[in-house]
Order: C-alpha cells, then structure tokens, then sequence
C-alpha cells in the first residue's frame, strides 16, 4: 500500500487509504477551529455561571445573576401595569363612560388599547372595522339589539348571549314555518311587509296581508311599529341593516327556521379594565352610512 | 427484478407479503368504524399487490451465481425512482399548503384538504418520502463501494425499502383522514410505529452486517455518518413514540409523557431529527458524492472526524432552544442555547471541509450543474447552521419564535441543504445505476439548478421579512403602553410575502419535475441500451485481495 502519497494540488500528502477513488488528506486541522471552538465553549462558560443551568438532583445551579425568567415577566407586567394605571387606566376605571369620552387626552389611549383589544378578539365575527359580517351584526349601524348605552353594552360584552353564563342574555326567534305556527303563504306575505318597511317594492295586497300576520305573530317582540325591542334583544326591522340578509330568501329563512344568534361571555377572559375599554371603543364607534 | 432473487428468498418474500396481509386484515376486521380499518385496507392490498409481483417471476430461473461478485444495485434503482416521485408529491402538497395560507379558502370545504391535515403530508413526504427513500438508496450504494462488500442478502434490503414506503403511506394517507399523535415530525400512531421500528432495525442490521465483511480495512466517514444516522433515528423513533393505544382495534393512542415533560421528549425527538435525518444522513451523502463528482480527495480527514464527534455529541443537547419562555425550566434553556452556539463550529467545519474539497475542482463547478448543486448545498448547510445556532439564542429567539422566519431557517435547510445535495447526488449517481455516460440532458439539469436557487432565495427571502415584521408587530406598544398591533394586523402584513413564498415554492417545485423528466429519460434510453452491457467505473468487489486493518 502506498503511504507516501501526494495530491497535486495542495501538496498534501494523503492518509493512504482510498474507496472506490475516494482519497482524504492529511490536512492538519485549521487553527481558525480552535480559535471558534475556545470562542463557543468561553462563552457558554460565561453563561453557565451568570444564568441557571446545570441539574443538581432536586435543584440546579441557580447562576450567579439569580435571573429568573418567571420573575422578570411578573415583575414586567406589574410595572407596565402601574405605568398604565398611573398615566391613563386608572382614570378609566373609576371615571364613569361620560366623563372618559368627554376628556380628548383620555379617549386617545382609550381608543388605542381598545382597538387592539377588539380585532384581538371580537373581528374574528364583527370584523376588524366592526361591520360585521352575515349571522353578525354591523356594530357601526347603531341599530343596537340590546340597547347602544354604555351600560347596555358593557353589561352585553360581561355576560353575552345565549352564552354559558349564569345572567346570560337570552333571545329566540321561534321557527313559524317548521314549527307549523305560520303557513307558507303567511310567511311569503309577511317577508313582502317586513321588507316593505325599510323601503323594499312589493305587492299591495301581500304587504297589506302580511300587515295582518305581523300584528298577530311579531308585535310582541318587534314591537308595534317593528322597531324592535331592547328588552328582547329583538332587532329593528324599519332600517337598512340586516344582520342574516335582506333579500327575499334570507328573511324567508328567518321566519321559517327562526334564529338564535350566539355571543361568547367575556367576563372570565377579559379584566373589568378591559371589558370597559372594549365598552368605550365600541360605544364611539363612527357610525356607518345609512 | 424478482428474478434477481434466489428461490428461498422468494419464499421468504412470499411469506412476509402472507404475514403483512394477514396483519392488514386484522386491522380492517377489528377497527370497524375506525380509521385504523382504513389502514388496513391498505396494508391489506399493499401486500396483495406485491405478492402478485413476486408470484409473477417465482419460477423464473435462479439467478448465477455470478450476482454475488457484483453489487447489488436494484434496491438503490428503485428508491431513486421512490425519492423522486415523493418529492413531486410531497413539493406539491407544500406548494397547495403555501398557497392555503395566502388564499384561506382554497380547502373547497372539505375537511382532508384543510391546512392542519395537509401540512404534515407536505412536511412527511418531502422529509420522509423524498429525503428517507433518497438516503436509503444512497447508502445501500455507498456502504457496498465503500466496503467493496456486496449487501449481505437480497431479502432484507427490500424489507427496508417497501416496508418504509408502506410507513410513507400509511403516514400520508392518514393525515387526511384525521390520524395523528400531534407530535410535529412524528404523527403517525402506534401500529405505524411499530412498523417502522421492525423496518429501521432490520436497516441497521444490513449495515452492520455490511460493514463486518469488508473488504477495505477502514470504514470511509460517510459509512460514521450513515450509522449515526440509521442509529440516532432509531433512538430517537422509540423514544418519542411511546403510547398506549386505547384499544387494539383503534387508530388513537396517548403519549405516556405528558405537559412540558412531552414537549421537551418532542423538541430532543425534533430536533435530533434536523441532527440525525436532515443532517447526518445527507452529510454522509456529500462525503461520498461530492469527492466522487469533483475527483477531489477530502481536504482534511482530521476535519471530518472531529466534526462528525463535535456534531454528533453536541447535538444531542440542543433540542429545548425549542422551547425558550416556555414553560419549561430555565436552566434547560440555558443548557439547551449554549449546546447550540458550540454546534457551530463542527457545522461549519463539515461545510468548509466540503468546499475546501472542491480546490482543484472549482472549474467543474462552474460547468457541471450536478457539482453546482453539491457546492451550493455545502454553502447553504453553512448558511443554515449559522442561522439555527443564532436563533438559539434566547433574546434573538424571543424575536424569531412562533413567526415565519423559523419557517424561512427550515426552508434555508430544507431546501437549500437536503434537496440540493440529494438532487446533486441523483444527477451523479443516476447514470452509473443505469449504466449511462450522463444523464439524458445536462442542459436540464442547469434549468433545474436555476429552478431550485432561484425558488430557495425567493422563499427564504419572503419568510425573513414576514417573519422579522411578525415579531416587531407583535412586540410594538404605542405610547399609552398597549400593543400597537393586533394579530389580525399581522396577518394582513404578511399576505404579500405568503404569496411570495407560493411563489418561491412552486419555481422549486418545477425543479422537481424537471428532474423526475432527467431521470426518467435517462431510464428509458438505459433500457435501449441494456444489451451492450456497459460497465461501470467503480472498483468491482474482488479487485484486489482484503486488507487487514493495521498495515
């Protein structure tokens, strides 16, 4: 076997063995390795003695820094939480709705803070603009379910509807097709007269047909005039928003199948602070066009 | 290819496909209603369909006894074709998946094409499919030339090459049916499991046996990193996947870890899956290619030894920089952060061996393609690693974590390590197992090289913005001390450079296709020319009497 074996190109000798035409180098080991490998190996030393890092049966050693990450971030979050209440959030929580969205300087954080709040966790069905969206309603319109007061919709954010809390608000709309109460031909007059309301084009007689229907089956939640009630979370039927659509078919299917529209509670995700952020974002909304 | 095995290799065959199936069968009778019937049928008809295979040549004559003074090729054929027809599917599902996060709706409201059911079938057919059935071929190829010993049998290869791609299989098909354990790299359950550890054993066996009758009285670097490979893989394989099925007759099972004590299993399973799979596997693949391609010796054997030593042993510690600010306890962190700064060094000597290497040979690079493929692939380890260890660091990570840019560092990996030196290999490798000069057309593999480099900048480009721009939005407040940005916001920042992404991923994409055609084509003319018999260059088995280790 030949030892003494050198390449052409570098001059290096080989280590004399070859595989299938493979052969290797004697190269020795650049210095620049060393230098790296003494480089990572410092500062990991370094490291092991400012942070927490090796095991020691039921503890580890804890670094002579004493840093703690679980400790940094408690204490992070409380200074950042002092620092809010100290410069804004303290007012916001005992100054009452009127008095917050009286004060400009006040409303700008407000604003801020509760507009992150409201696309972190209510855009996913109101959208990020809070137009809302079908099966959603547009919370710009002011045509509230629930009442637009600041009270109403702090207490609507706190419980919601037809959610899982104890107070939860409740609403049905019944099935007046499926359940047999209304026959099709009433549900057709009744759609013609509902949308007439908002200004829809419709037959003479089925509007006034319908008409009947209405005082006989709607009023009680809708109200006389069909604008709808507070109490009931029913909706206002005389304007242009629709929160599962306005055309013939999306109404029908209203009356038909009914509608119980759902809303999370959020007392037990959010904080009071955040719940009255969320509160006075929404209530100073712009409203939207007409 | 049948007739290639002696009669009682056939019988074996037969009996193992009776066993397979019968075992299918089980599957399918006892998981009414379960997915794991589903499996069974599949496993059922994988083993009637190869048992019409082998029937078919069973009385063919037995082969001479000429074969066992060749090396044993047809197991490396047919994993080549296997490799290259995963990484068409699995390129595709990754490129649907891109194209998913850009424009949501593309699931047609069908519950297997949503994003958490497709996206492992994109990761497990390109990581598993592409990458395993690539390094299983090489290293039956590499192990016999660099041992001058031909495969000890020719049952046992074949085990491991079908048995694996019925793991493929099984894996891929069900994710779309909703089975998985939710490990990321590991979902497949329990029975696929177990048959992947009766396939991986029976690999290492091959290769011990392999290494025990050779003829060379050293074993080459690129057998160490094939071994670490095969070795780790199994470890890791068994460790992070035990779970208790909740019944015989069902897909389901639980991980016997439970909270940060399974994710910390998970992150040492993950991460030493980038180590041992990703890493190892393909550096073993460029110790044997690259040189083989160039005609350059290595530059340092002193280099690769260490590297393999420093990889190998630093590695290890590594996988909890996964879960920086988690709850997992600090002093992990820091062991698992500082691992992953000394990591570096090993990793860039690996590459800096491989392009020092190529002095001498630096005019091949410019003109071959398939040596272009190895060098940039060298480049890009070195790259790559570079970036892994500096997201270890666990201030760079709060930055970096849970955003796109770890997402754009895999892909650096992915596509510009593992791909590239396997799409180098294959070019290199095709014509001497078809017995060609060349493959069918060089100028295609140059429009593949462009094809991948160009799909690779774009991507990794698109994931670095996006990711950096994810994690500054995430951590902006605003004056009064609240987040300026919500997650939606992000999202929106992000749509340009998703489509970006798409966009890099499909380039590299219609790399893999123009490959499959190469490869294809070359095959084809083979098959024309089979009857000349060419030889090839390689140093037959019995060139020269063995040599002792020690002389």
């Amino acid at each position: 076997m030949e030892l003494e074996k050198r390449d052409r190109v570098t001059g290096r000798t080989t280590t004399g063995h070859e595989w299938n035409g493979i052969e290797e180098l004697e190269t020795p080991i650049p210095r620049v390795v060393f230098f790296f490998l003494g480089a990572t190996v410092l500062f990991s030393l370094i490291c092991w003695v400012l942070y927490p890092t090796w095991p020691l049966g039921s503890t580890f050693t804890k670094g002579v820094t004493g840093f703690d990450q679980r400790n940094l971030v408690t204490e992070q979050v409380a200074k950042a939480d002092a620092e809010r209440a100290s410069a804004w959030a303290g007012k916001v929580e005992t100054m009452s709705f009127a008095e917050i969205e009286a004060d400009p300087a006040l409303m700008q954080p407000v604003k801020e803070a509760g507009r992150t709040l409201f696309v972190d966790n209510c855009a996913v069905c109101h959208g990020v603009s809070a137009t809302g969206g079908p099966g959603f309603p547009n919370l710009t319109s002011k045509s509230w379910l629930w009442g637009g007061e600041p009270e109403a919709i702090e207490e609507t954010i706190k419980v919601g509807i037809n959610s899982t809390n104890d107070d939860t608000r409740v609403s049905q709309m019944m099935a007046f097709g499926r359940d047999g109460v209304l026959a099709p031909e009433q549900i057709s007059n009744v759609v013609t007269y509902v949308r007439s309301l908002s200004g829809a084009e419709g037959d003479a007689a089925k509007i006034e047909a319908g008409k009947e229907v209405f005082a006989a089956n709607c009023v009680a939640c809708h109200g006389d005039n069909a604008k709808g009630s507070h109490d009931v979370g029913a909706p206002d039927l005389t304007d242009h928003f629709w929160i599962y659509g306005g055309d013939v078919n999306s109404v029908y299917t209203s009356v038909y199948s009914g509608r119980q529209g759902h809303m999370p509670h959020w007392d037990a995700r959010l904080s009071p602070l955040q719940v009255k952020l969320l509160t006075v974002y929404v209530h100073t909304l712009d409203g939207a066009p007409q | 290819m049948v007739s290639q095995l002696t009669t009682s290799e056939r019988q074996y065959a037969l009996v193992t496909l009776l066993l397979l199936g019968l075992g299918g069968l089980a599957m399918a009778a006892m998981g009414r209603g379960d997915p794991i019937a589903v499996h069974g049928y599949i496993v059922l008809l994988f083993a009637i369909g190869l048992s019409f295979v082998v029937m078919a040549g069973y009385y063919a004559p037995e082969p001479d006894k000429d074969r066992l003074s060749r090396y044993y090729d047809d197991p490396t054929r047919v994993g080549i074709v296997l490799s290259i027809a995963w990484a068409v599917v699995g390129m595709f599902v990754g490129v649907w998946v891109a194209a998913l996060l850009a424009w949501p709706d593309l699931t047609f409201d069908q519950a297997w094409a949503s994003f958490g059911r497709l996206r492992p079938v994109h990761t497990s057919g390109v990581i598993f499919g592409f990458g395993g059935n690539a390094l299983i071929a090489t290293s039956f190829h590499v192990l016999q030339r660099t041992t001058r010993a031909r495969l000890p049998g020719q049952f046992a290869p074949w085990f491991v090459l079908l048995g694996y791609n019925l793991f493929c299989v099984v894996a891929a098909s069900g994710y779309l049916i909703g089975v998985t354990q939710s490990k990321e790299y590991a979902e497949p359950e329990w029975y696929a499991d177990i048959w992947l550890v009766l396939v991986w054993v029976t690999y290492f066996l091959i290769y011990l046996r392999t290494l025990a009758r050779r003829k060379e009285p050293h074993i080459y670097v690129a057998n160490w990193y094939y071994m670490a490979f095969i070795l780790v893989v199994a470890m890791l394989h068994i460790v992070n996947n035990i779970a208790v099925p909740i019944s015989w007759s069902s897909a389901k099972s639980y991980s016997v870890y439970s909270g940060v004590q399974d994710a910390m299993v998970q992150w040492w399973y993950g991460h030493n899956a980038v180590a041992f799979f990703l890493t190892a596997g393909f550096l073993g693949m460029m110790y044997y290619y690259l040189p083989k391609r160039a005609g350059r010796p290595i530059f340092s054997y002193r280099l690769s030894i260490i590297s393999f030593w420093g990889i190998t042993f630093f590695y290890m510690w590594a996988g909890s920089h996964h879960l920086h600010y988690t709850a997992l306890p600090q002093w992990v962190q820091t062991l698992g952060m500082t691992f992953s700064i000394m990591l570096l060094v090993p990793s860039w000597a690996s590459a800096g061996n491989a392009l020092a290497t190529l002095n001498g040979a630096w005019h091949k690079v410019r003109d071959d393609a398939t040596l272009r493929f190895m060098m940039v692939a060298a480049v890009f380890y070195g790259l790559s690693t570079f970036e892994g260890s500096f997201m270890a660091i666990r201030p760079v990570n709060s930055l970096s974590h849970y955003t796109d840019w770890t997402v754009g560092h895999v892909h650096a990996g992915a596509l510009g390590w593992v791909a590239m030196i396997t799409f180098g290999s294959i070019y290199a490798l095709v014509p001497w197992m078809w017995k060609r000069e060349a493959m069918y057309s060089s100028r295609l593999i140059e429009v593949h090289f462009w094809l991948a480099l160009s799909g690779t900048i774009v991507y990794v480009f698109a994931m670095w913005n996006s990711g950096i721009i994810q994690g500054l939005m995430w951590r902006t407040y605003n004056e009064s001390g609240s987040l300026t940005y919500s997650f939606i916001d992000s999202l929106v920042a992000m749509h340009p450079y998703y489509i970006a992404r798409a966009f890099g991923g499909l380039l590299f994409l219609l790399g893999a296709i123009v490959a499959a055609y190469n490869v294809w084509m070359t095959i084809r003319q083979s098959k024309l020319e089979a009857a000349q018999g060419k030889e090839d260059a390689d140093i037959p088995l019995f060139a020269r009497d063995a040599v002792q280790a020690g002389e």
